[in-house]
């Protein structure tokens, strides 16, 4: 399967080291031919400023909206979550989501990089925890009805579900552990 | 955040940051203003300092930590992660900026140094630290530190590139050798290099450093950018090369989509085009001080 990686800026390499020992195909995207065969997409972490202003600068965001509105199986992690909500507080006055998930979130929700953290998280699904690392991490303060949350930390929603959007305000290609990129792989050959 | 179950301070945590930070560009900024303008632009974090290089290469005198009302006016003025500068061993400057919150410290040449032989013991800190490095040996012994990110020196102030990428292919030139080397060779490298043996074990393992590497010291164009970035880059500081041009705006745009795009002649020929007149540059045998020469 070809998954598409948003590679305008940030740890799009570590996802597609995971991508690819998992077996998928990782595919580089920066300009909107990159996304024609792909088959799913994880925007990484990183800045959410930065990567909003080159979706508009390359042309992509519009392609990247009508594939989400087509049900691309599409994974958003920390600056990638941010990017896929429906609502952003304490974020840019000019910064814009694809709203391709129903939750609100704010950004740098957990404080500064000093308060950034690792924890073991229990997930939904896994029978072992899985090791979350946190960094300068989004906070989700609501979530829609439509939205299964898979872990939570002090019972803010930290890895989300809907449809075929999964989104987490942590790193899972930072821990050395693949089994949530794995789980969304299998989200994406069910679809 | 008394919480026993959530670990601050981590390497990994530390190095994380890094992670997000690849890609980007770091901007050097003096006050809120030039912080909103280097954010509006895409800058994926701002390095807060009183005077750009080229300002302390043309002032000279000392050379100390900011204002920390200034840091926290800048802290204010923007939402991405915020670095200052501390000078080389000066861990009272680092404990000052770790209290105000900085996101990384810039153990950096670029202040006049407050001691001759030793860094900061960074492993002491919650926050990370970058420092600029020369060569692989100075890099590994940065890293065994506790340094987070290193970046490449270069020549900063001077709007050259030529000393950035000395450093940069001095730097991977080494690594490429140290994977070719054999067991009983690395103990003969970690020597040479003036480094720990396992760091140098690892980067023979790995192939590339244990911490992110970016660049700085002279980048000036977008071209600039995508050059570092081609020879092995991971991100890039620009200190005086946009506050210090004819019109910064576009400029630090066009630096960050180049950044981006660092393998696209023709993007970056789209985004070279119509900014106007770059810093003024310096030839390097005109310094009266080479800042790369400041670490041990």
């Amino acid at each position: 399967m070809k998954v598409g990686v948003l590679a305008l800026q940030g740890a799009f390499a570590r996802h597609a080291q995971v991508l690819v020992a998992l077996g998928a195909a990782p595919v580089e995207v920066r300009c909107p031919v990159d996304l024609a065969d792909v088959d799913a997409m994880v925007l990484p972490g990183g800045e959410s400023t930065t990567m909003s202003m080159l979706l508009d600068s390359s042309g992509l965001r519009q392609p990247v909206a009508d594939r989400l509105a087509k049900g691309m199986p599409t994974f958003g992690t920390c600056a990638g979550m941010i990017l896929l909500a429906t609502r952003l507080a304490d974020g840019r006055y000019d910064q814009r989501s694809f709203g391709a998930i129903d939750l609100d979130v704010r950004r740098n929700g957990y404080g500064r990089q000093i308060d950034s953290f690792e924890k073991d998280l229990v997930v939904a699904g896994l029978d072992e925890t899985f090791h979350g690392v946190f960094i300068r991490a989004p906070v989700v303060d609501r979530v829609g009805d439509d939205v299964e949350v898979l872990a939570t930390v002090d019972e803010a929603p930290v890895l989300c579900l809907q449809g075929t959007v999964m989104v987490s305000s942590f790193h899972p290609e930072m821990s050395g552990d693949t089994r949530i990129h794995a789980r969304f792989l299998d989200l994406a050959f069910d679809h | 955040m008394n919480d026993v179950t959530k670990a601050t301070g981590t390497q990994l945590v530390k190095r994380g940051l890094a992670e997000m930070l690849k890609g980007g560009v770091i901007m050097d900024v003096v006050d809120p203003a030039q912080a909103r303008i280097a954010e509006d632009a895409g800058a994926s974090a701002v390095m807060a300092l009183e005077r750009v290089p080229a300002d302390i290469r043309r002032d000279g005198g000392v050379a100390r930590m900011s204002d920390p009302e200034m840091i926290e006016g800048i802290k204010e003025a923007v939402t991405i992660p915020v670095m200052a500068k501390a000078r080389i061993g000066h861990f009272a400057e680092a404990q000052i900026l770790q209290s105000l919150g900085v996101d990384y410290v810039d153990e950096s040449e670029v202040l006049t140094p407050a001691d001759e032989a030793h860094h900061i013991d960074k492993w002491a800190f919650t926050v990370p630290f970058v420092c600029g490095a020369t060569n692989l040996g100075e890099a590994l012994r940065r890293i065994s530190e506790g340094a987070c990110m290193i970046r490449s020196k270069g020549e900063a102030g001077t709007g050259n590139i030529v000393e950035a990428v000395r450093h940069l292919r001095s730097i991977i030139g080494d690594i490429r050798k140290v994977t070719q080397a054999d067991e009983a060779e690395l103990f003969d490298w970690a020597k040479r290099l003036q480094s720990p043996l396992p760091l140098v074990q690892e980067v023979a393992e790995t192939g590339e450093l244990p911490v992110p590497m970016f660049c700085a010291g002279g980048i000036a164009t977008p071209a600039d950018a995508s050059l570092v970035m081609q020879l092995g880059a991971q991100a890039v500081f620009v200190g005086s090369g946009i506050f210090k041009s004819d019109d910064p705006a576009p400029r630090a745009r066009a630096i960050v989509e180049a950044t981006t795009n660092f393998a696209d002649p023709a993007m970056l020929s789209k985004v070279s085009r119509g900014l106007g007149d770059a810093m003024p540059g310096l030839e390097l045998g005109s310094l009266e001080t080479r800042l790369a020469d400041r670490g041990w």
